[in-house]
């Protein structure tokens, strides 16, 4: 029988997985070992700080298990969105951590490095061209954006991991990809389905998630066969059934039945989803409709403003009941007091848990039955010293606020920390998220090979 | 005789998350095949139904689907600020479902 398979030890490179299991996973002899090690879920400070979303000690140890296992075992070892964004900067910090380790456990192998930055000239010509469109609910690309962003990825598909491959790659460090390439890719190369294998990428990149109890810091084992695919977590105490493998098929994505991708349109409305054996779930009938173009998702952010918040907790029942009254107030005297700054300039937004902390606008529940509220006052300003001046102003405003029926007279808030202001830095958004329409992928994703 | 019912009591998973940084997905998995049916059957859980709860105009519910090989009902809305940016409450998405929670269905018997 043919049979191809695929470890995926975590579902985020750096959460961290028992070793046990993964040893299980290895005694299923797997073909290739892969692992995401990004996502934008984290919001747009990763790409646009060029910083990860977990400390450096813990992918370490995540890379170390994977790659002497590789090693050892002639396996290919793929590692998707290096670093969490995968731009230059994720990728030269993987690329020093892989370094360290090989160093130290003396690890020889041929590694490809993929990038995924994109040249901002590059882009403004395919703008030019007409050849970028908006992806989900964005508006079109400008110039300004592009000039504006602090850094841009591409986001791959399987091609570039395939051609990595190819070149003889035992390790591919990665730049930006799609979640499932890196688990999808030599399947793919090997002559599999690629509908199969992409939506086995899919269930496989978040670790053991798809299984129950489920959860990202545990191994699973894809076992990709001609008109199918098997997935078993390899811990014996979780098993898949077919709605945890199902329901992550949903996961993350605005349509359950399509997995859209740089290969195109992966169609699970005539899946199956079957109890193959104990704890292992056999899926069959995804298909890959391919796009008549190559459309390459891109991720920008840009700088957008500095922040500074003040975390206060309120426990007066005669304040929390007047709280959008003390909000109003100091809205008011802000304005007033900084007259000669443009109200432009800076924002002043009140996070009130308790009250509509978690939803915002979106909060059905109007009345605040809470005896206590903390409050989060945050400043974005056009840079970090009216930020810190704002919310020092706004801070000792509603900290001697005499509001109506005061009588506690020596202070509003509570304060766990002190200082009470923090300032926090760079604020970045999301200001690109379209697709390019290319000839060749290869000029957006160039391939180094590196001697380890 | 007609019941009304408690979502909570009828399904396995209620979340919300991020679908990508400019969407937000709620998926609504039922605990069998005869729940999922006999809920899809009500015909409560509309895109009317997403709209209404989340104050949203019915436009900005992007998709709503059922789907049967989950047992599932999934939506997804146009997030009220891109995650991260100036004004966000839940980076990732993953708190905004609470709504769905108040869901109830007249389930016959």
């Amino acid at each position: 029988m043919k049979e191809i398979r695929v470890l995926s030890p975590v579902g985020m490179l750096g959460y961290g997985f028992p070793a046990e299991s993964f040893q299980k996973g290895l005694e299923k002899k797997p073909h290739v070992i892969a692992a995401d090690a990004g996502s934008t879920d984290a919001g747009p400070h990763k790409l646009g700080a060029g910083v990860g979303i977990v400390s450096k000690e813990a992918t370490k140890k995540d890379l170390t298990l994977m790659l002497t296992a590789g090693c050892e075992n002639k396996i290919p070892v793929i590692i998707g969105s290096a670093g969490g964004s995968g731009a230059e900067i994720h990728l030269n910090w993987t690329l020093e951590i892989v370094k360290e380790i090989t160093k130290e456990k003396n690890l020889h192998f041929k590694m490809a490095l993929i990038h995924a930055e994109v040249e901002k000239d590059y882009l403004q010509k395919k703008l030019a061209q007409g050849k970028i469109k908006p992806l989900g609910p964005v508006p079109e690309l400008t110039s300004k954006d592009i000039e504006e962003a602090t850094r841009i990825v591409a986001v791959m598909g399987v091609h570039s991991h395939i051609k990595a491959l190819e070149m003889g790659a035992e390790v591919i460090i990665a730049g930006r990809s799609n979640d499932p390439a890196m688990f999808a890719a030599l399947p793919i190369k090997e002559g599999y389905d690629p509908g199969l294998a992409l939506h086995m990428g899919k269930i496989l990149e978040c670790g053991a998630m798809a299984s129950t109890p489920g959860t990202t810091s545990d191994c699973m084992m894809g076992y990709l066969r001609e008109d199918y695919f098997i997935v078993e977590p390899t811990n014996p105490l979780r098993k898949c059934i077919p709605s945890t493998v199902a329901a992550h098929t949903l996961y993350e994505k605005s349509s359950p039945l399509h997995i859209i991708g740089p290969e195109g349109v992966v169609d699970v409305t005539g899946c199956k989803f079957e109890q193959y054996s104990e704890r292992a779930v056999k899926v069959s009938g995804s298909k890959l409709k391919k796009s008549e173009t190559i459309n390459i998702k891109l991720e920008g952010a840009s700088k957008v403003a500095y922040r500074t918040i003040c975390i206060a907790g309120v426990r007066d029942p005669i304040m929390i009941k007047q709280i959008d009254e003390c909000e109003r107030h100091v809205r008011k005297t802000v304005l007033t007091y900084f007259n000669d700054t443009p109200p432009e300039d800076y924002r002043l937004i009140f996070h009130i848990y308790g009250k509509n902390g978690v939803m915002g606008e979106l909060e059905p529940k109007k009345e605040i039955t809470s005896h206590e509220l903390c409050l989060i006052l945050e400043v974005v300003a056009k840079d970090q010293e009216l930020a810190n001046t704002i919310c020092a102003f706004a801070r000792s405003t509603l900290m001697h606020y005499s509001y109506k029926g005061r009588i506690a007279t020596a202070g509003n808030l509570a304060f766990p920390y002190a200082p009470s202001d923090i300032p926090t830095g760079a604020v970045y958004r999301f200001n690109i998220h379209h697709l390019v329409e290319v000839d060749d992928p290869d000029e957006l994703f160039p391939i180094e090979m590196v001697e380890v | 005789m007609t019941n009304e019912v408690s979502i909570i009591d009828l399904v396995k998973v209620i979340r919300s998350k991020n679908a990508g940084p400019f969407e937000l997905t709620f998926d609504i998995i039922f605990k069998d095949k005869e729940t999922y049916e006999k809920v899809k059957k009500a015909k409560i859980i509309t895109q009317e139904l997403i709209a209404k709860l989340y104050h949203i105009p019915i436009d900005k519910v992007l998709y709503f689907v059922e789907f049967d090989p989950a047992n599932a009902i999934k939506a997804t809305i146009v997030r009220p600020v891109d995650s991260g940016s100036i004004g966000e409450t839940d980076v990732y998405g993953a708190q905004q479902y609470a709504p769905l929670l108040e869901i109830k269905i007249p389930y016959g018997e």
